[in-house]
């Protein structure tokens, strides 16, 4: 790797860590129910909106809560299937854009509304404006908003304050965080050269005088949030490794940056809100180490590049360029991977298929452990959980029952975090193993690559990414359906379950802290939560990645 | 108890092998899953003994034989280390059988005595029990005080006061009387007597999982699915790769996945951390006791014959001007030479200690005089007419005056003195002189100090009750190191203060033996009673220490958190040994057809076939090897969390990833010679 692409790294990350804990301060300010000076600016707008949907916004209990969220996304979901199985009667389409098939459409309507972004289609050719404008971009708010609700209450909940009100949550979530954000990162998309424009596609000549058709659209204001909000739905078929969608390295770093905004500033918040910062500062870190990690081990393996190629005499001391745009080269696609598949956006500037074996895996296990920060809400959700079963080891070990912020953690919680701990590697393991049995002629490549491409295609549903390692065949109804239950289940049965956790450690006395109770604010902690991240998380992947990436590396010598 | 010592006898290892096989019965596996995910294992590779294409594999059969030999063994070990465990609380149960007989019981009806069987009596029966005669049941002495051998219960051979009326009222089925009569109130039916719960009890059939063991098998179950799907899954993968894969060694991979480590070692610990409790003599009426006894977040002592032995004892003399401290010794150790009480011997050792030199012949022929409540005094009337006594010191101020003496000017403020310490001042005086003072100390029992300090760093908050005035109780709460007292406290002071706690989110413990503990006794999470204590204090209570010794509360403690530790030290070593037995099997599944993926092979095992099966001797084996630590417990020091988890975090987590890759190594060394 050069010293410039070493510079554009660190810069990037240091501006991340510069921005993570003011972002979360502001949001532990934004979801406080007592009344704060944002207030003054926000709540007119969302007591006009409350209104008019006839919310009184009352404290939910978990039960409410979990349904409401499950229930208004599932009306969204319809909606949006509506819409795209009738767009060619609807206005907004020049292109003359067909309906949708319905697998396809219901595949389409789940991933947004589940934050995966899958894409079964390619943006250009399958959604007509209204499609992308009303359907997609209105999702693409909603799914982040119910996810950043519901670690809200869930944190509330550790708090041992009442879990909120879901839809005050969605409203704030929108007005407080994403609108504005979106609003203002657009803008500089704008600045960069993104296409914002109701026109249909340009029509150019060459230089060669042939005729060229150019896509364009809206693409600004959906960039900024398909970022923003870990959504990472190409406006175009190739996502952000479109010239129109990534003009530059500028426009790269403000992406990069959008992703882990509001993810990296989670635990702050959630230290703020809990009233002990280092509780979230602890979390950040171990994350951030985690991160780290994969990407140093993503960085080194595109930098040795591939054997096979190399032996060929080809030049490769820029390291592996197979599939990367030049214009980002192989640091900022490296981190680019990384930081997508961190934070479950799924947004890809560089294809993941033609990564080196290992560098493929850094993406896949990211998404195997979904912890690595994760997406927004959902990813910290997911941190807590593992949490909580380090804390249930660790307390053990120091001989008393696991208190998790003073709250004991027991019988009925660890049940329900040992039925969610199982459900991510049954949703990526068992799809995976029928779609090698019964879909052999959808996957274009025998061996090894093949197997990483069915379990990148259920590791990304599951984890609510979206990203595709490509060379699947996915536009078929057993595609379609087969991720749509996936990204469902891997979307709402954590979210429900965890909730019910929040609730039950609510309801329950604060232990005080003495010199008996295990700390979960210091590096030892640290050091178990990573630890069992790690151990539990990769110990359930493990004999599926060596028969893909691990053999495909273990193979390719020349 | 008298079997206390049999742990690891013949006899208990062939009870224990017997019943490793009885507990093969599937009915009975199926409560521990992950055993019975391998019992499962166990049962196909069985089949394929004897069908070995069933699965259209090409194992040779040898390699099946092996395996199914293999699986049997490491769920014989798992049943063999829970009979183990179950198997010393059967011999407890088994002596106590025998104390509990059919006697003839002497009932008293209407004036009279009639002889009935023991097990006639009922709940209200009247009994009369002579010396030398076993008491027939459990009861509540009304008339009469006797001694009483309680060795069969307690194992304490020296007799115990039994009296009516007041806090030693209560005795016990089955324990003999060897001086006096007494009659007796029985207060439990048969079979619901003390002795028959606590047969019960040590013979552990109405075991109930513990609260923390129920989350924790959740988390085992919970893996064991995972582990089960990956295995599943795993031909399904192979397939696509055109790999074969055989039956017998998904089977091999997936019992080394699940944690049979500390799913074949749960029960046991839960069984060993009761019984530890009970070798302790003390009864726990149920494992969550001793496992709430490990959370424990306060305690609640009574000052007196816990933290201070009771008594009083001399400490210091104090002469009043123009006397010499080693006289006024000497004259109260001549008041004191006959004094049998524990302030009289504490004066005669405190002269001893201070090397005080006196003429014992002085009081030859003396008569004594024995302390009475009117005069508040006690000596001796010397033979030479000298008239010697020690007292409270307005006892002693009327009697000197009364002989025309007079009293020392710093008399009143040297006693004062001694009051506002909290101790206690006795006048000593010949005939018209006031000699000085004996200062009086309730002394704090050695050791204490350092107990509550340990329980400090342990983050248990310690509060000490007792009825003297703030003064006398700062003083000893001070002297102690205890964190809180409570001074001129009632019984409900007691249940105020666990109210208080409690609602705080604290488990608080308490010892009692009174009947006026009973409500705080059951009111705290742990309830320590006296076995010397009333009938009340005992049934309110969820623990009995059958020695009646308050201070052993803070060995309960450390009971119980060794138990939860050792299941976490072990859950942990169970999970971390998996890393090393991958990197066994899934090379030797893959080497075959990638010869490429023996990079993986890090331990340069020898064959795939000798790796799978040094995998799974390995993890057979470690679980007899480790039956010894779940059954004393992991080694606990007081000391704070961190370190605590530091220290554990380095033993069963680095050693639980480590031991294993020598462990298969050295067993791959062995194996392969005959594969």
């Amino acid at each position: 790797m050069t010293t410039a692409g070493f510079i554009s790294i660190a810069v990037t990350l240091l501006l991340i860590l510069l921005l993570a804990r003011p972002a979360g301060h502001y949001l532990a300010r934004a979801f406080d129910y007592e009344r704060t000076g944002l207030d003054r600016i926000f709540l007119p707008a969302e007591k006009l909106i409350c209104r008019l949907g006839g919310i009184r916004g009352d404290n939910q209990t978990w039960k409410q809560y979990a349904f409401t969220l499950v229930l208004s996304n599932s009306v969204m979901i319809v909606i949006t299937y509506l819409i795209f199985r009738f767009q060619s009667f609807l206005p907004l389409n020049p292109g003359n854009i067909g309906n949708m098939e319905p697998t396809l459409a219901l595949n389409t309507a789940i991933s947004f509304m589940t934050n995966t972004n899958l894409q079964h289609y390619s943006g250009e050719s399958g959604l007509s404006y209204l499609s992308q404008m009303v359907a997609i971009v209105f999702l693409m708010f909603t799914a982040p908003a119910s996810a950043l609700s519901v670690i809200m209450a869930f944190i509330r909940g550790l708090a041992g304050k009442p879990l909120g009100n879901f839809f005050v949550d969605l409203i704030r979530s929108i007005t407080r965080a994403l609108l504005p954000i979106a609003f203002i990162a657009a803008l500089a998309f704008v600045c960069l050269g993104v296409p914002q424009t109701l026109e249909p596609a340009a029509v150019v000549t060459t230089l060669e005088g042939a005729e060229q058709q150019i896509a364009r659209g809206p693409v600004a204001s959906f960039l900024s949030i398909k970022e923003l909000g870990n959504n990472g739905g190409g406006f175009f078929g190739v996502n952000s490794a479109h010239p129109l969608e990534n003009p530059n390295a500028l426009s790269n770093l403000i992406q990069i940056l959008l992703m882990m905004l509001i993810t990296t500033a989670t635990p702050f918040a959630y230290g703020k809100m809990v009233g002990s910062p280092k509780q979230g500062r602890v979390l950040f870190v171990s994350m951030m180490m985690l991160f780290l990690l994969m990407l140093g081990v993503s960085i080194s393996a595109e930098q040795a590049g591939n054997p096979l190629l190399n032996s060929l005499g080809i030049e490769d001391s820029q390291g592996s360029m197979e599939g990367k745009e030049v214009r980002f080269g192989l640091a900022q696609s490296s981190l680019y991977s990384v930081v997508t598949t961190a934070s479950e956006t799924g947004a890809v500037n560089t294809m993941h298929d033609t990564l080196t074996p290992i560098g493929g895996m850094v993406t896949i296990a990211n998404m195997m452990l979904n912890t690595v920060f994760g997406g927004i809400g959902a990813g910290f959700l997911n941190v807590l959980m593992y949490a909580m079963i380090a804390v249930f080891l660790s307390g053990l070990m120091v001989g008393r029952t696991p208190e998790f912020l003073g709250k004991k953690i027991e019988g009925k919680e660890m049940k329900l975090i040992a039925a969610t701990l199982l459900v991510h590697p049954v949703l990526i393991l068992v799809p995976s193993a029928i779609a090698l049995a019964l879909q052999p002629d959808s996957i274009s490549n025998p061996g090894f690559h093949g197997l990483t491409q069915v379990l990148y295609e259920y590791t990304s549903s599951a984890a609510n990414n979206g990203s595709g390692f490509e060379g699947l065949g996915d536009n078929t109804p057993f595609w379609n359906l087969s991720t749509g239950i996936v990204m469902y289940i891997g979307r709402y049965f954590a979210m429900v379950a965890l909730l019910a956790v929040a609730a039950s450690l609510a309801a329950k006395n604060a232990v005080p802290v003495s010199a008996g109770t295990f700390r979960t604010d210091n590096r030892l902690f640290a050091g178990v939560f990573i630890g069992v991240v790690l151990i539990v998380g990769a110990l359930t992947f493990f004999p599926a990645l060596v028969m893909g990436p691990i053999a495909e590396h273990l193979t390719l010598k020349p | 108890m008298n079997t206390k010592k049999t742990m690891l006898g013949g006899d208990t290892i062939r009870q224990a092998a017997k019943q490793a096989i009885v507990k093969l019965d599937p009915r009975i596996m199926f409560r521990n899953p992950v055993m019975f995910v391998v019992e499962i294992g166990f049962v196909i590779t069985l089949l394929l003994c004897i069908f070995p294409d069933a699965f259209g594999g090409t194992v040779p059969r040898w390699f099946n034989i092996t395996t199914t030999v293999i699986l049997l063994f490491t769920v014989l070990f798992a049943n063999f280390a829970e009979a183990l465990a179950e198997g010393r609380g059967k011999a407890q149960a088994d002596s106590l059988k025998k104390t509990k007989q059919d006697i003839t019981a002497r009932k008293w009806v209407n004036g009279s005595v009639k002889q009935v069987s023991s097990s006639d009596l009922k709940k209200g029966d009247v009994v009369i029990v002579p010396a030398g005669e076993m008491i027939p049941g459990d009861g509540e002495v009304i008339e009469g005080l006797a001694s009483v051998d309680e060795s069969a219960i307690t194992g304490e051979s020296a007799p115990v006061i039994k009296e009516a009326g007041g806090d030693f009222s209560s005795v016990t089925g089955g324990t003999k009387v060897v001086s006096d009569q007494i009659k007796v109130r029985i207060t439990a039916d048969q079979g619901e007597s003390f002795l028959d719960r606590m047969i019960v009890l040590v013979e552990g059939a109405e075991r109930q999982k513990t609260p923390n063991e129920i989350a924790l098998n959740t988390v085992l179950v919970s893996l064991t699915i995972i582990f089960l799907v990956v295995v599943v899954t795993l031909p399904f993968y192979s397939d696509f790769l055109q790999i074969q894969m055989e039956v017998p060694i998904l089977i091999a991979l997936l019992v080394c996945l699940i944690p049979t480590t500390i799913g074949g070692l749960l029960s046991a610990i839960g069984i060993a951390g009761m019984d530890r409790v009970t070798q302790f003599n003390v009864l726990a009426m149920s494992g969550k006791a001793v496992e709430a006894s490990g959370d424990i977040n306060t305690i609640i002592l009574d000052k007196t014959g816990t933290i201070t032995f009771g008594n009083r004892m001399a400490s210091e003399f104090i002469s009043a001007a123009g006397h010499k401290n080693s006289d006024t010794a000497c004259w109260a150790a001549i008041s004191s030479l006959k004094d049998e009480t524990p302030e009289g011997r504490s004066v005669l050792e405190l002269i001893k200690k201070l090397g005080h030199s006196y003429d014992e012949k002085l009081a030859d022929g003396g008569e004594f005089i024995e302390f009475r409540a009117e005069t508040r005094m006690s000596g001796i009337n010397l033979k030479d007419g000298r008239q010697v006594r020690k007292g409270a010191v307005d006892a002693v101020k009327k009697w000197v005056l009364s002989q025309g003496g007079s009293v020392p000017k710093d008399l009143e403020s040297n006693s004062d003195a001694i009051a506002s310490a909290g101790g206690t001042p006795l006048a000593v005086a010949v005939d018209d002189t006031i000699y000085g003072l004996i200062y009086l100390k309730d002394t704090v029992k050695p050791g204490m100090r350092e107990r509550f300090e340990q329980m400090r760093r342990m983050g248990i908050k310690t509060i000490m009750c007792t009825g003297d005035n703030p003064l006398t109780a700062a003083t000893i709460a001070r002297e102690a190191g205890v964190d809180d007292f409570i001074a001129e406290s009632k019984p409900e002071d007691k249940i105020a203060v666990i109210r208080r706690e409690q609602a705080e989110g604290k488990l608080v413990a308490m010892t009692g033996d009174g009947t006026n503990d009973a409500p705080a006794l059951a009111q705290a999470d742990v309830g320590i009673a006296m076995n010397s204590g009333t009938v009340a204090a005992k049934e309110a209570a969820n623990m009995v220490d059958l020695d009646s010794d308050p201070s052993k509360i803070i060995e309960v403690v450390a009971i119980g958190k060794q138990m939860l530790m050792t299941r976490g030290a072990l859950t942990t070593f169970s999970i971390a040994n998996d890393i090393a037995k991958y990197f066994a099997i899934i090379p030797a599944m893959f080497m075959l057809a990638v010869p490429e993926m023996g990079a993986l092979n890090i331990m340069k095992l020898d064959s795939p076939v000798s790796a799978i099966l040094s995998a799974l001797i390995f993890n057979a084996v470690i679980i007899p090897l480790l039956i010894p630590l779940a059954i004393k417990g992991v080694a606990y020091k007081p000391m704070s969390s961190n370190r605590l988890l530091s220290r554990n975090l380095l033993i069963y987590g680095l050693g639980g990833i480590l031991v294993p890759f020598a462990g298969i190594k050295l067993i791959d060394l062995a194996v392969h010679h005959w594969v």
